[in-house]
């Protein structure tokens, strides 16, 4: 029975990491928009090249924030989550 | 001081060996408290050890460690590369520390304005530690970038300088700007708080992953190379011919290019928070009035 539950807990915290990641679909989205714009940008004015692609990687960057708040979600879960549902299992028990 | 002389190479040397010491320093602590393990695993900062402190044990961890060593790094390298530095002949040294000045106050200048020129230092601190801190990767330490204690009081650190800067013209302005619709209030202090909490979570979160996917992919490319060597008897099929060089190209991506690219970020991030959060017309006319004030009394 014990097995069981821990099995459970595991492959909880497995899938919501794994559903934590669909995030990772609105900046990918994002950062290929603001990618695709900075490279009409310097088609049209290939003389501020520069300014373009560092506003632009800032741009990124910030995009960006969104997928790393589910990535650090999902580290939680993977690495300190299971441990934490075990203690909290075992000392139910006793 | 006469620049061949042998007293100031001896200088030099002492300074070359205290940018470098510092980095064989944290090999030869972390070759010493880990012995060799077998096979790859993710996991956190080791605990070097543990201060016994009032309310809370205060572990020293090797970021900590690792980040007070760049730090030493850099003040070698700064010493460096402003040895015997005047007015007169300039040597290539020379040289690139003026560009790395000159560089950094246009930067500064261009985003912040003239009011807060004399930012330049800490930005150049903040991005000299967090590119340095990422580069420690590549000497197959552990980065303190991908630690969020460091990364969070650096955060904590420029979110005070955010809200001193805001305060400038007093708390009661401070709050009037806060609550400017009174029901946005709660709003506006949640995003006041999420600021230094994205900018922790945004460098962390960039280094951290960058290890977690070299992690896994040179985990599986050994897995690969023995699924496709292992019928070989004895040694030869032990050997796992796809990690050599494979994993060093995602590392020219993941620890020099990502953590260049997010120590820019950082600081790009702390100027623009900095200027922006500064309401510059409000202490002009505070100014004004105070100026005004000092000459009516008079």
């Amino acid at each position: 029975m014990l097995e069981i539950a821990v099995a459970i807990i595991l492959g909880c915290c497995a899938l919501g990491a794994g559903t934590a990641m669909i995030a990772g679909i609105g900046p990918g989205i994002g950062e290929g928009n603001a990618v695709a714009k900075a490279c009409e940008a310097i088609g049209r004015q290939p003389e501020c090249k520069g300014e373009v692609t560092t506003t632009m990687l800032m741009g990124c960057a910030i995009a960006e924030t969104t997928g790393l708040y589910a990535l650090v979600i999902a580290i939680l879960l993977i690495f300190v989550a299971p441990n934490i549902f075990i203690d909290i299992l075992m000392s139910t028990i006793g | 001081m006469k620049s061949n002389s042998r007293s100031f190479k001896a200088v030099d040397l002492l300074y070359i060996l205290m940018m470098i010491l510092p980095i064989v320093a944290a090999i030869v602590i972390k070759v010493l408290t880990n012995p060799l393990s077998e096979g790859i695993d993710i996991a956190g900062a080791d605990i070097y050890f543990t201060l016994q402190m009032p309310i809370h044990n205060l572990p020293i961890t090797e970021s900590q460690v690792n980040s007070a060593f760049v730090m030493i790094s850099i003040l070698g390298l700064c010493l460096f590369l402003t040895h015997g530095i005047c007015s007169g002949k300039l040597t290539a040294r020379h040289h690139i520390a003026e560009w790395i000045v000159e560089k950094v106050k246009a930067i500064v200048d261009g985003n912040m304005g003239a009011y807060f020129s004399g930012f330049a230092p800490f930005v150049t601190a903040i991005l000299a530690l967090s590119a340095l801190s990422s580069l420690l990767s590549l000497f197959g330490l552990y980065p303190p970038t991908s630690d969020v204690n460091i990364v969070g009081g650096w955060a904590i650190l420029v979110f005070i300088l955010i809200t001193y800067y805001k305060m400038k013209c007093g708390p009661i302005q401070y709050i009037k700007d806060m609550s400017d619709p009174v029901l946005l209030m709660p709003l506006n202090l949640i995003s006041e708080v999420a600021t230094p909490i994205s900018m922790a979570f945004r460098h962390y979160g960039n280094v951290l992953s960058g290890a977690v996917i070299s992690v896994l992919v040179a985990t599986g490319l050994q897995g690969l190379s023995s699924m496709l060597l292992g019928f070989l008897p004895g040694f030869l099929g032990d050997i796992p011919f796809l990690q050599i060089g494979l994993p060093a190209i995602l590392s020219i991506y993941f620890d020099v290019f990502s953590g260049c690219l997010q120590a820019y970020i950082f600081a790009m991030l702390t100027m623009l928070y900095i200027a922006n959060g500064f309401p510059a017309e409000e202490y002009e006319k505070r100014k004004l009035k105070k100026t005004k004030k000092l000459v009516g009394g008079n």
